[in-house]
């Protein structure tokens, strides 16, 4: 694992974003903060539901109409304001220096096109290039995406390809345009096992060629501890907790976080029940006042009726906790 | 795609057949026996033998069946018992007038239908979208023949912009042909344009909702080409689809418009044949019809193939 220089400017650095949803403005997300650098992968990790895809659709300027309404967004993009409401300047972003790739390899891309010609689409997009160069560009990238005899597949539709080779001309449409910042929202899951690893390799070899940054959005802890260099826990539209990788893994500090990695079953060690996390997520009708996860925590007190305090473990590692780090309190037990 | 096109049309001869007989069938159970109808007043039993024979009445019906199918297939549809010119003559003088109509209509109903259908599906739940659904309501509840006389009443009558009827080939003053068959072609059109409408707006909803469109969005394209290239040239298969079914639907007669307009086309011949009891036009007519109805049906079928990738190589 690459540790990224703190040093380094992050390329997107959202400070703060949320999304209301209904006459009553609930807040579906509230309050993200996160941030990427170059070269640098951060995991958005959390069960289906929590808002994780919907925030990448909220930066891509993606989000269906009428499903939500930004409330609050301050985000910075190669160090300038990067307004989402200016869905113009949001159009020239996606897919020239921002691109993303989708969780159904089967069904994004258009059946009734070739998949040459849907490439290099995205190439004419953003540059003033020929059809010719385009299609070249097409070519070169299909070849990058490790897709054998590009020039042949060039013609092919989608339908006579398979989901990995879909997801891979994904990845070759995506990145067509050198972005900056790829945002993959978990694009091995509706994979073959052997595909997945080879899609995560693929993603992290281009990113080692291109030096851009990746948001990779998923449930997979698995995913998450090959390639995360930072990791953002989100849980019912909130971020409880971020940090280094290594720092969630070896020093989870949110009860959630702590959940979900007992819940990631181990080869080494004896045999057990795998723990789970009680309970379901709250709806957006019945989401608790204070701390999101209160409903479900074990060790739930009624001052988590509060807004829990964002607490700094250093490095960069923060949780959303009233009783963080849960140290001090679990020692006699 | 050849054997395709070879498969679909062996698959329409049995419905050819089956539709034969039925008309055939159906026009002996119907009541009123021609050959009285043209013996006249006198009904002198000689002349009733005499026209009885030569119009082979007397044979058993499965003979007349195979006699009227196997001249038919030689392009022999018989002789009108009213006019005694060849049916398929009759057909031939008519029919361009009807496809005239008929591809005018059509013309009309796709430059309405389509663009409104696009519009109040990306519009869904505004305005636009609500005007436009009260609009194809009004056009599919307005009976045609209604609509007809309000625009002869009021465009030829009063304001004399438009011919109220009649018919001029087009071969003979291209101009005024399409002049004169405006208003019954609006009249046709703007219910098929009603239908399209729904049609063209269902299905651009489903269409934009689908992860390719997102990803056409997602590579930054502007939204006049993620709606026109990605989402309407898959919403086109079941336009298509139903564009030629609705087609062969005005072919098979626009009974009424014509009527009101007085169109010499295919809907008036058939009229004036059932009046008469014109047994040989009326068979010949619906015969030509099915025949018509199957062939836009096929190009239905090849429409849905081509502008189907996953169909294509096969």
């Amino acid at each position: 694992m690459v540790t990224p220089s703190t040093t380094s400017a992050p390329l997107l650095d959202v400070r703060a974003l949320s999304l209301g949803f209904g006459a009553s403005q609930t807040d579906l997300l509230k309050g993200l903060r996160y941030s990427v650098a170059p070269g640098e992968t951060l995991c958005i990790v959390g069960e289906s539901g929590c808002g994780k895809s919907v925030s990448s659709l909220a930066i891509m300027g993606l989000l269906p109409k009428g499903a939500a309404t930004i409330t609050e967004a301050d985000i910075q993009f190669r160090g300038a304001p990067y307004d989402l409401s200016d869905t113009a300047a949001l159009r020239r972003h996606r897919g020239a220096d921002i691109a993303m790739i989708f969780q159904e390899p089967m069904t994004s891309l258009n059946p009734a096109f070739r998949v040459g010609d849907q490439i290099a689409e995205a190439v004419r997009a953003h540059r003033p290039v020929s059809e010719a160069q385009a299609r070249d560009r097409a070519v070169e990238m299909l070849g990058r995406v490790g897709i054998p005899a590009p020039e042949a597949r060039m013609s092919e539709y989608p339908h006579q390809l398979s989901g990995g080779m879909r997801q891979r001309v994904m990845i070759a449409m995506a990145l067509a345009n050198d972005p900056a910042l790829l945002i993959a929202d978990e694009p091995t899951t509706a994979l073959d096992v052997t595909i997945q690893s080879q899609i995560l390799d693929l993603i992290r070899d281009l990113q080692a060629e291109t030096g851009m940054g990746t948001i990779m959005i998923t449930h997979d802890l698995g995913v998450v501890a090959e390639i995360a260099d930072k990791v953002a826990v989100m849980y019912a539209g909130t971020i409880v907790e971020s940090g280094p990788a290594e720092a969630i893994f070896n020093d989870p500090q949110h009860p959630y976080t702590i959940g979900l990695m007992s819940s990631m079953p181990r080869l080494t060690g004896p045999r057990e029940r795998l723990a789970t996390v009680p309970g379901t997520v709250p709806t957006i009708e019945t989401m608790p006042k204070g701390c999101r996860f209160s409903t479900r925590c074990p060790f739930a007190q009624p001052l988590c009726a509060e807004e829990p305090p964002s607490r700094d473990f250093g490095g960069g590692h923060h949780a959303l906790c009233h009783f963080a780090p849960l140290n001090d309190w679990l020692e006699p037990g | 795609m050849l054997s395709f096109i070879l498969r679909r049309l062996l698959v329409a001869i049995p419905t050819i057949i089956l539709i034969s007989i039925f008309v055939f069938a159906l026009q002996k159970l119907l009541p009123g026996d021609p050959v009285l109808a043209m013996a006249g007043e006198e009904r002198d039993p000689a002349t009733i033998e005499f026209l009885r024979e030569k119009y082979r009445l007397n044979d058993p019906l499965p003979v007349q069946y195979f006699t009227w199918i196997g001249n038919a297939l030689i392009g022999d549809l018989g002789i009108s018992l009213r006019t005694n010119q060849p049916v398929l003559e009759l057909i031939g003088e008519k029919l361009p007038v009807t496809i005239q109509l008929a591809t005018m209509a059509m013309i009309f109903a796709l430059v309405i239908g389509i663009p409104a259908g696009i519009l109040s599906a990306i519009k869904k739940g505004t305005v636009t979208d609500y005007i436009a659904n009260v609009v194809a309501l009004s056009g599919l509840s307005i009976p045609n023949f209604w609509l007809g006389i309000m625009l002869i009443l009021l465009v030829s009558v009063k304001w004399q912009l438009l011919p109220a009827s009649g018919y001029v080939p087009f071969d003979e003053d291209p101009l005024r042909s399409i002049q004169v068959m405006i208003m019954p072609a609006f009249v046709l059109g703007t219910a098929l344009a009603a239908t399209l409408m729904r049609h063209t707006r269902s299905a651009m909803l489903t269409v934009l909702t689908s992860d390719y469109v997102r990803t056409a969005r997602a590579k930054g394209l502007k939204e006049r080409r993620v709606i026109l290239k990605h989402a309407f040239r898959n919403a086109l298969t079941p336009i298509v689809t139903l564009s030629a079914l609705l087609f062969g639907e005005l072919i098979a007669g626009a009974v009424l418009t014509e009527q009101i307009f007085t169109v010499p086309g295919f809907g008036k011949l058939i009229v004036d044949a059932v009046f008469n009891r014109d047994y040989a036009v009326v068979q010949g007519i619906v015969l030509v019809t099915a025949v018509g109805f199957i062939v836009m049906n096929l190009f239905a079928d090849v429409a849905y193939v081509l502008l189907n990738p996953r169909l294509r190589k096969q």
